[in-house]
């Protein structure tokens, strides 16, 4: 746990990668639960955030 | 060999173009060649989606070409989004995408595992199920929506042989909670065979040197297929579930042709509604918005997905 926020700090790809999988899994699933509307609502934005983190991080360098 | 290809090549092209080639780097000449792809591509890929995005922003309609669209910012995302209509939508498509996926990779493996052992018409059984997957959404829409007529229909027969129930007592296309269900069925029965053949180019690429080896060890059958069989055969079916979900995702054809998204909106996926309002309802901006929300919610799946099958291959 204590690298993986390490790794956050010195903006590896590993770490970053993570939680943008993370962040993209939770939009898709706030877009397709059955259960709260607001969740739903908020589901595309989670998504887009996630999604173009991924982009992004996917550049970073590697961690050693 | 001492005429090679290029050489010929070099002595039919025509002068003035041979001089003016070599003039060029071989960067130079490598993008001449690739130019038209990218062109092609730029064309029919990346402008749509820019197009699309764009007129996500506005309220134009694609029957009303004179009115000038007017832009009316993330409305049309914000009506998209509040709307329990849609909500009901992609739980459908939910429901469907995680019924046939599972139901895929579970038959579609056990089948290949089955057709890899040796056996008398192993390959006259391969053809056979492979039969479905090489027919037409349409034809096999139209042919289920026979098979499951309350009346006449034999899946309804079948059913009734089994459960002791009159045939005509249910109804697979017109009852709300069993439509779902017969869609995920004709799916599963259609591209089963798809899952079932890349989870054979799997099995079949595992050297039985390994096995022999696990053989020497005295690892069980059970152990080997744990230890063996299923990481080696992993990135095979994970890419047959990137594929499947990606196609299911967009599913219309098949559905549209039995149950047409009914009863009331019980089997209406995502892309089915998608259609309705792009070109029944012509609201071309609202219909934009819908396609950029769907398409960011495959892309980040699709990245993820990759990053996984990577992580496996490199195991």
């Amino acid at each position: 746990m204590r690298g993986f926020f390490t790794g956050l700090m010195r903006l590896r790809r590993g770490p970053w990668e993570a939680l943008a999988t993370i962040i993209i899994a939770l939009g898709v699933f706030m877009l397709m639960q059955p259960f709260v509307l607001w969740a739903f609502t908020y589901s595309f934005i989670t998504t887009l955030v996630g999604t173009v983190m991924f982009i992004i991080v996917s550049h970073f360098p590697e961690g050693e | 060999m001492t005429d090679t290809i290029a050489n010929r090549a070099a002595k039919v092209t025509p002068q003035k173009v041979a001089r003016k080639i070599k003039g060029l780097s071989d960067r130079a000449i490598a993008w001449i060649f690739v130019a038209p792809t990218i062109f092609l591509l730029l064309a029919i890929n990346i402008f749509p989606l820019i197009w699309t995005i764009q007129l996500s922003f506005t309220n134009y309609k694609a029957n009303r070409l004179n009115r000038e669209p007017e832009f009316i910012g993330l409305r049309n995302y914000e009506r998209i989004l509040t709307d329990s209509d849609i909500w009901l939508n992609m739980q459908a498509t939910a429901h469907f995408l995680f019924w046939t996926i599972a139901l895929q990779v579970l038959i579609g493996f056990t089948l290949a595992w089955l057709i890899n052992k040796k056996f008398k018409g192993n390959d006259l059984w391969t053809t056979i199920i492979v039969l479905p997957m090489m027919l037409s959404p349409a034809v096999v829409g139209n042919f289920w929506k026979f098979l499951y007529q309350p009346q006449i229909g034999l899946f309804n027969y079948i059913i009734a042989f089994f459960t002791g129930k009159e045939p005509s007592s249910f109804e697979m296309l017109g009852s709300v909670q069993l439509a779902p269900w017969s869609i995920v069925i004709v799916d599963t029965w259609m591209w089963t065979p798809f899952v079932m053949l890349i989870c054979l180019a799997g099995l079949r690429s595992i050297p039985d040197y390994i096995y022999e080896a696990a053989e020497v060890d005295r690892a069980s059958k059970l152990r080997q297929f744990f230890t063996i069989t299923i990481p080696m055969v992993l990135p095979f079916l994970m890419l047959a579930v990137l594929f499947r979900g990606i196609e299911n995702f967009k599913m219309f054809d098949l559905v549209v042709q039995l149950t047409g998204g009914g009863p009331g909106s019980t089997t209406e996926l995502t892309s089915i509604n998608l259609k309705r309002e792009a070109f029944e309802k012509w609201r071309t901006g609202y219909a934009s918005a819908y396609a950029i929300i769907l398409f960011v919610t495959v892309f980040g799946l699709a990245s993820i997905y990759v990053k996984a099958l990577n992580k496996v291959k490199e195991r």
